[in-house]
């Protein structure tokens, strides 16, 4: 403590000499960051040497035009549309469940809700985000499937729907969330501005907080389907095991997390083509999920950049 | 900021006030649906699982016979892997939130790099790192299906949470604290460990509860790792394990009716250990949080 090292914001003054520990403290925090980096790098490894191997056996045209998803039988055939349809499936009803209504919870509680209300909802909000997806898969089958079934639905014990319901709704606070910061950070003056000419909160809220906030508003989306892509129990559990090259949401589909989570569980031996499937889908699943995590992380720099 | 009257013609407003009525309706209607689900929810686990909430579910192995099925080792393996998640998360988590907060040159292009890939990485779905599990730990490096498998793959799912936290607790200590200690001749290690981190502890441990509890309540990525398997005895590190979120799993899928009010019932337990983490973290942020 008694030496003369001053600190970085006066930058002509110098340490008065080398302190190693100090090196040594430093090289050890960056060794830390160095985890993420190999997270990702062994994430890009294992899913794409073996991807790989599997397109030099399945030309990847077959694999992406295919239209029929029978990978674990004797003779096998790979084309990936069936899983596709059902991940877009699910995803599609999850976003038009999630979407409006996270939307909604963030407009209250961006403009319309004071003290109690906000204290009350917010942390409500926080818990349902906080639920295991297990949990909403055991929920999707045993409570949501019977009163699809109750209210006239033609589905069977497994459906896209259920499921998708049951995610749209988990991913309300994910929409919720990071919308509201994009509201929070439109500025008050434009509020003021608009009150001023008479707007009523109504317009105040749709005309010029949601225009301001449009870029976080998208990113929220984004991020929602990206989520639910790559969310694997409630498809496992509630949306059933056989893919399935549809749009209906009553029927039962395969999702490809589903198929990853499913084929993985049982003992499929090292090497083969069946094992190999699990990382050619993951690696579609990852490029899926890569691409529109970028889109969403610009669309929230934007508006940072725009407002703060 | 109240609706301010307008000047607006009678009809005009009339049907303003209408539409801000219907408007006001659909968002407290957005926010009731979620509440609702949370409700029904609550209430179906509660109602189905109560009775199946006993010592033989606490206590006992998990058994093809419903009455004799208990979830020990899968409620031991949840809280063994806790205890590993914060052991490895937070060390490596805190580490990398203080380099990038307070060492790394941001103009430099490998920091930019860095901090956009652990934004993506906490946005990658949790099978994938499963998949990287089941590549690099149990058939690469020869783990096997063991429990120190999944806390690893725990750690890795749930340090990019971590990081973002400890940064933001970091970030909330101002830089006149660190002027202060700089200005009596500390080193720059001195500023971290004796102010920085101080200062910024409860929002560290704030979000590692939180992240703690999202990982123990993973179920994807441990099916990969070979946690669906039968397990009558109690965890150890380089044993065959099962976890609390996939034991309900593989009951949710046995084919009896029964097994799915016993599922309820390791919902409620996996529930009540969850609640009583972000309750803790909850707490720790209003007990101990500065306002600066």
């Amino acid at each position: 403590m008694a030496t003369s090292e001053l600190s970085p914001p006066v930058p002509q003054l110098r340490a008065a000499r080398r302190r190693w520990g100090e090196d040594v403290i430093k090289g050890l925090l960056a060794l830390c960051a160095l985890v993420s980096v190999a997270t990702t790098v062994g994430i890009v490894v294992a899913l794409f040497i073996p991807a790989i191997e599997f397109f030099r056996e399945v030309s990847v045209w077959d694999y992406l035009t295919g239209t029929e998803w029978t990978a674990l039988f004797s003779e096998p055939s790979f084309g990936v549309l069936p899983l596709v349809a059902g991940t877009v499936l699910v995803t599609l009803v999850a976003v038009l469940v999630c979407a409006p209504f996270g939307l909604g919870a963030a407009i209250y509680l961006s403009e319309y809700a004071h003290g109690r209300a906000r204290n009350f909802f917010k942390p409500t909000l926080e818990v349902l985000a906080g639920i295991p997806t297990v949990v909403y898969g055991y929920f999707a089958l045993t409570f949501v499937t019977p009163l699809l079934q109750d209210v006239g639905f033609n589905v069977g014990p497994f459906s896209a729907l259920s499921a998708a319901l049951v995610m749209g709704v988990m991913l309300i606070p994910t929409v919720a969330s990071v919308s509201e910061d994009a509201m929070s950070a439109v500025p008050r003056d434009l509020r003021q501005g608009a009150y001023a000419l008479g707007s009523t909160r109504l317009q105040v809220s749709t005309r010029i907080v949601v225009p301001a906030a449009i870029s976080g508003i998208i990113a929220s989306f984004v991020l929602a389907i990206s989520r639910a892509v790559g969310e694997t129990m409630i498809v496992l559990i509630a949306a059933g095991g056989q893919p399935n090259l549809t749009l209906n949401p009553t029927e039962a589909v395969q999702t490809m997390t589903a198929f990853i989570a499913a084929t993985a569980q049982g003992d499929v031996a090292t090497g083969t083509i069946a094992y190999k499937t699990i990382f050619a889908v993951g690696a579609t699943l990852f490029v899926m999920t890569l691409v529109m995590n970028m889109v969403s992380i610009r669309l929230v720099r934007r508006f940072r950049e725009v407002y703060e | 900021m109240s609706a301010m009257p307008g000047a607006l013609g009678g009809g005009a407003r009339r049907r303003g006030r209408l539409s801000g009525l219907a408007f006001h309706g659909f968002l407290l209607f957005s926010l009731a649906i979620g509440i609702a689900t949370l409700g029904a929810l609550l209430v179906q686990v509660v109602v189905e699982g109560w009775r199946y909430v006993d010592a033989v579910l606490l206590f006992e192995p998990p058994s093809a016979e419903p009455a004799l099925a208990g979830a020990e080792p899968a409620i031991l393996a949840t809280i063994f892997l806790g205890f590993l998640l914060i052991l490895l998360t937070v060390p490596i988590g805190v580490g990398t939130a203080v380099y990038l907060e307070e060492y790394a040159d941001k103009e430099r292009w490998y920091n930019r790099w860095l901090e956009i890939n652990i934004q993506n990485l906490a946005a990658v779905p949790s099978i994938v790192y499963g998949i990287l599990g089941l590549a690099f730990l149990v058939r690469g490096l020869g783990l096997g299906r063991v429990l120190l498998a999944g806390a690893f793959i725990l750690t890795l799912l749930v340090l990019p949470t971590v990081i973002i936290a400890a940064r933001e607790a970091i970030r909330a200590v101002p830089g006149s604290i660190r002027e202060g200690a700089y200005a009596l001749g500390a080193t720059k290690w001195q500023v971290v460990w004796r102010q920085v981190l101080p200062g910024a502890t409860p929002g560290i441990a704030t979000g590692s509860i939180l992240a703690l509890s999202r990982a123990l309540g993973e179920t994807a990525p441990l099916l990969l790792v070979g946690a669906l398997t039968y397990v009558s005895f109690n965890p150890t590190l380089f044993g065959d394990f099962t976890a609390l979120p996939v034991q309900i799993y593989q009951y949710i899928s046995r084919p009896q009716e029964e097994f799915r009010g016993i599922a309820a019932g390791a919902i409620i337990v996996l529930l009540a250990i969850l609640l009583t983490l972000n309750s803790l973290a909850i707490w720790l942020r209003n007990r101990y949080q500065r306002k600066w």
